[in-house]
């Protein structure tokens, strides 16, 4: 199974990927010169907060305090540092961003910045008010994750009753304010069979871009691994149909596809690698190289309310951990490949093999792939297992687990 | 799905009359020294050329008269030009970047 490469040149254009999800960055030649100082994206995870409860959540388990969280001023001068060093867009995240009652002023203080707001959002809480607010007050775009396409499971999934009414209005007020529309579809195996029925509820409501998520195995996902891992046969059929589907849609819906990179024989070039075009602060504050970094324990990550961005961004001791190709082991050292994956995803590399420095075990070439292959196949073939619910109670209960695979003999 | 109901490709041609949607953003990266244009979850870096041609991109002016203006402006063959402009407009367009 292939990565999903975008065609990096239309024209007279190159073309970036600024996305949210792990698997993608910057690419191409635009990356040198677009990522010399700054990373062009950032991810600011507000809150951990959530109206929903869904488990294939990708934030840590354990869950920031909201005592812990930054203060309006502080996301304010992170947002005014942003656009000073150079990074380009911001994706105002969490948990559900919305559920921070100063997303206003963050949203204000991004467009003074001149960033590119996204507002990735469950928007299960967002009234029309409010949202015609965010958009008078700059608000760039916005990403609507959809649990299913069908109510009942949806809400089954998300655990929040009446979740997809509140999500279609909101939908429609995003449409009809002028704003470009994301529709996020998270896949597992409880929602794979609607891959079709999501592409024409995009299309149904006018978004411009549909985001096919295959869930990416990190935090709470990781945990309900066994609940959402699809099959490879169904991985395989959903990725041709879109791969179809997305040729006959030009120029209506852009479809973007994040693959399960368990079942693909390269590890996928995770961040557009690490420290290059990307950073991640966390809702206390903390500066990462991506989402899931924090799983890696050996490293130290700097607070903005401790440092300027741009420091952290040059010189952390974080950012620096796995920049470029010196930290690499072999087989990553003498591979082909070393510059265009990076060696795929330290945080999985660490989960599944117990050390950041080791390949991804997604590659074909890690000696831990085929432990990972089977398990992934085994947990597939039999029933799901219940739903561990992404909530503080559970948070409490899980933090435990992290049991690293044995080597291949 | 409903053909009906869904939107078709935009086929860009002599008499369309493109403009940038609003919620894309052409700017000057001056960090970089170059223009950006800013999509969703998307940073395009044109050229010189994309963004000469971008910038003509009103919703008023066909292409033929963007391309008129830019044989004009580089004294090179409107053939040439049109065959270009033509291209960069529509790969635009099949991502949703160009709107008429």
């Amino acid at each position: 199974m292939s990565e999903e490469l975008e065609p990096k040149t239309i024209g007279h254009c190159q073309t970036a990927v600024v996305d949210d999800e792990p698997t993608e960055g910057v690419s191409g030649d635009a990356q040198a010169a677009l990522c010399a100082r700054a990373p062009v994206g950032l991810l600011a995870e507000l809150t951990h907060r959530c109206p929903l409860q869904c488990s294939y959540c990708s934030n840590p388990i354990e869950l920031e305090r909201v005592n812990k969280e930054l203060s309006t001023e502080m996301w304010c001068s992170v947002m005014k540092q942003a656009g000073e060093m150079g990074i380009l867009q911001v994706h105002l995240s969490g948990g559900e961003p919305t559920a921070r009652k100063d997303l206003e002023d963050i949203v204000s203080a991004a467009s003074e910045a001149g960033l590119y707001s996204n507002l990735i959002t469950a928007a299960v809480t967002l009234n029309r008010a409010r949202l015609e607010d965010l958009v008078k007050r700059g608000l760039d775009h916005v990403q609507i994750s959809f649990q299913d396409v069908d109510a009942e499971n949806a809400e089954r999934i998300g655990a929040y009753p009446g979740a997809t009414a509140k999500k279609l209005d909101v939908a429609r007020w995003v449409i009809e304010l002028g704003l470009p529309l994301t529709i996020n579809a998270p896949i597992h195996r409880q929602n794979i069979h609607n891959v079709p029925r999501y592409i024409e509820l995009a299309v149904k409501l006018g978004a411009q871009r549909l985001e096919v998520a295959h869930v990416q195995y990190y935090g709470w996902a990781y945990l309900n691994r066994a609940a959402l891992i699809p099959t490879y046969e169904d991985t395989v059929k959903s990725i041709e149909f879109v791969e179809r589907e997305r040729e006959r849609l030009k120029g209506v819906l852009t479809i973007d596809m994040v693959v399960p990179d368990y079942y693909a024989k390269r590890p996928k070039p995770c961040m557009g690698g690490w420290g290059k075009g990307f950073m991640n602060i966390t809702p206390a504050g903390k500066v990462l190289p991506c989402h899931a970094a924090e799983t890696i324990k050996t490293l130290h990550f700097d607070n903005v309310q401790d440092r300027p961005l741009l420091d952290i961004w040059l010189t952390s001791d974080a950012f620096n951990a796995f920049r470029g190709t010196a930290w690499m082991k072999e087989p990553c050292r003498s591979c082909a490949f070393r510059e265009i994956d990076f060696g795929g995803c330290r945080c999985q590399a660490m989960t599944i093999t117990g050390d950041a420095r080791n390949t991804d075990p997604a590659c074909a070439l890690s000696p831990y792939h085929g432990e990972m292959v089977r398990l992934a196949r085994e947990e597939a073939a039999k029933p799901p297992t219940p739903f561990i619910y992404r909530n503080p109670r559970n948070a409490a209960e899980a933090a435990k687990a992290e049991r690293p695979l044995v080597p291949a003999e | 799905m409903n053909e009906a109901t869904s939107p078709a490709r935009l086929i860009v041609g002599r008499e369309t009359r493109p403009h940038l949607p609003a919620y894309l953003k052409l700017r000057h990266d001056a960090g970089r020294g170059r223009w950006i244009l800013l999509a969703p979850e998307r940073v395009l870096t044109p050229d010189e050329t994309a963004v000469a041609v971008l910038k003509l991109c009103d919703g008023k002016r066909t292409v033929e008269e963007i391309v008129e203006v830019l044989a004009k402006e580089y004294s090179a063959p409107a053939d040439v030009i049109r065959a270009d402009v033509l291209d960069l407009l529509q790969g635009l367009a099949d991502k949703g970047y160009i709107k008429a």
